[in-house]
């Protein structure tokens, strides 16, 4: 969540809860539940770093806030984020892995494995549709992020299917 | 989809012991050029009031030859299907013509809509060839154009509408004489994402009004509408899951979306 944070940043200063809400507004219910603890400790972090910087806001009858800016360093972090492309998705190698021994063990049948692997992918694209059909379809960055891991989700069950017809 | 006009003699509920579709030991080889295709080899299945079955699985694994035989469009070597407890091995080419204008809905890959009718005639022939009367067709066809968001392409021609949209008609025209069995053969299969996703949110949508749907695609997004799911490998079932069941204690969806630190 480090680089986020700092993109959002980027536009001008702001204090944790904010930031927190932003991530929620922009992602909507693709994100599951930012948890606030979690951007006050990588907040913490990104200052000891050096890549932002917080000043102390007292406020009347609350306790303090903190407001945190980008340092030129953050600035320079994030436009390094921005020159390189990211990795590319994985293949789900522990699955993979037990597929392919499975035949050595004797422990467990390939089939019976695609099987429930397949249970399980599908229950979650289920679960997918259902959470684009509740989210806002005017959210376009959420309607793309779950059309995203729908799409992933897609090939992995293409790619079952490959197997299973390899493999019988 | 409308409650109040149909008889229903008496409370129905989910766990009717007869089953709407039954099928049992269904066998179908296609003999063509070259090596006999074994394309359903000895099928059982079960389909209940309101389900939304899903048979999915590679192309050429049988799927729609499979939904070919539960439409009676194709006849089986060996077996035999039940519509509502009803053994149907006695039905002629005629009697299936009849079930499919009363009993089932078919919506095809490539919409098969009669191209020089406009959408309204499309929508309203099934209902005049049930002998619905014309007033009685021309309602049951705005209200379904209009749910479908068709309204104001009644007077268009097939082939002036986008792929999504000739698959909106051809459900109209599928469901307009209310059959209790809505069958749809890769009906995303030649739309776009875009296209394929309001098929799965209007397949939903009726399936939640308590429409019974048996849908045969290779696209997981649109199986995972169904509330079951069979894999149909090499012509037969490999596995028949419900979905929907209890959470797994699978990461799921967040593990697919979390932004991880």
């Amino acid at each position: 969540m480090r680089l986020p944070l700092l993109a959002l940043l980027a536009r001008g200063p702001a204090h944790g809860y904010e930031l927190k809400q932003d991530l929620e507004q922009l992602l909507g219910s693709a994100y599951p539940q930012p948890n606030v603890g979690q951007v006050y400790v990588t907040l913490g972090r990104l200052e000891k770093s050096g890549l932002i910087e917080g000043e102390e806001v007292e406020q009347s009858s609350r306790p303090n806030k903190k407001i945190y800016h980008l340092t030129d360093a953050g600035r320079e972090a994030l436009r390094a984020w921005y020159e390189e492309t990211a990795d590319e998705p994985r293949v789900r190698d522990e699955f993979f892995m037990k597929l392919a021994l499975a035949p050595q063990t004797g422990l467990a049948d390939q089939i019976a494995l695609i099987n429930k692997q397949r249970r399980q992918y599908l229950n979650t694209m289920r679960n997918l549709s259902k959470l684009a059909a509740a989210e806002n379809r005017d959210n376009r960055i959420s309607q793309l992020l779950i059309e995203g891991a729908m799409l992933h989700l897609q090939a992995d069950l293409d790619w079952l299917e490959r197997c299973q017809e390899e493999l019988e | 989809m409308n409650a109040a006009a149909d008889p229903v003699p008496g409370p129905h509920t989910t766990s009717d012991p007869v089953p709407l579709l039954r099928a049992e030991g269904l066998v179908k080889t296609h003999y063509g050029e070259g090596a006999p295709a074994h394309a359903v080899r000895g099928v059982d299945l079960a389909v209940r009031k309101g389900e939304f079955v899903a048979v999915t699985g590679p192309s050429g694994a049988g799927k729609s030859t499979l939904l070919h035989l539960l439409g009676g469009l194709q006849r089986p070597d060996a077996g035999s299907i039940w519509l509502d407890g009803e053994c149907t091995d006695g039905y002629g080419e005629a009697r299936w013509a009849v079930e499919r204008r009363r009993r089932i809905g078919i919506v095809f890959q490539f919409f098969n809509l009669v191209s020089n009718l406009s959408v309204a005639d499309n929508v309203e022939l099934p209902a005049l060839l049930a002998g619905v009367s014309p007033r009685q067709a021309r309602a049951e066809r705005e209200l379904l154009l209009d749910e479908l968001g068709l309204k104001d392409k009644e007077r268009s021609m097939p082939g002036e509408l986008s792929g999504g949209e000739q698959q909106r008609v051809a459900l109209a025209r599928a469901l307009v004489n209310h059959p209790p069995l809505l069958l749809a053969d890769e009906p995303a299969g030649s739309l776009d994402s875009k296209g394929t996703r309001e098929v799965t949110r209007l397949l939903s949508r009726f399936h939640q009004r308590g429409q019974t749907i048996v849908l045969v695609t290779h696209d997981a997004r649109l199986a995972s509408a169904a509330d079951r799911v069979i894999s149909f490998f090499d012509g037969r079932i490999a596995d028949d899951a419900e979905l929907g069941g209890a959470p797994s204690r699978a990461p799921g969806i967040s593990g697919v979306l979390e932004l991880k630190d």
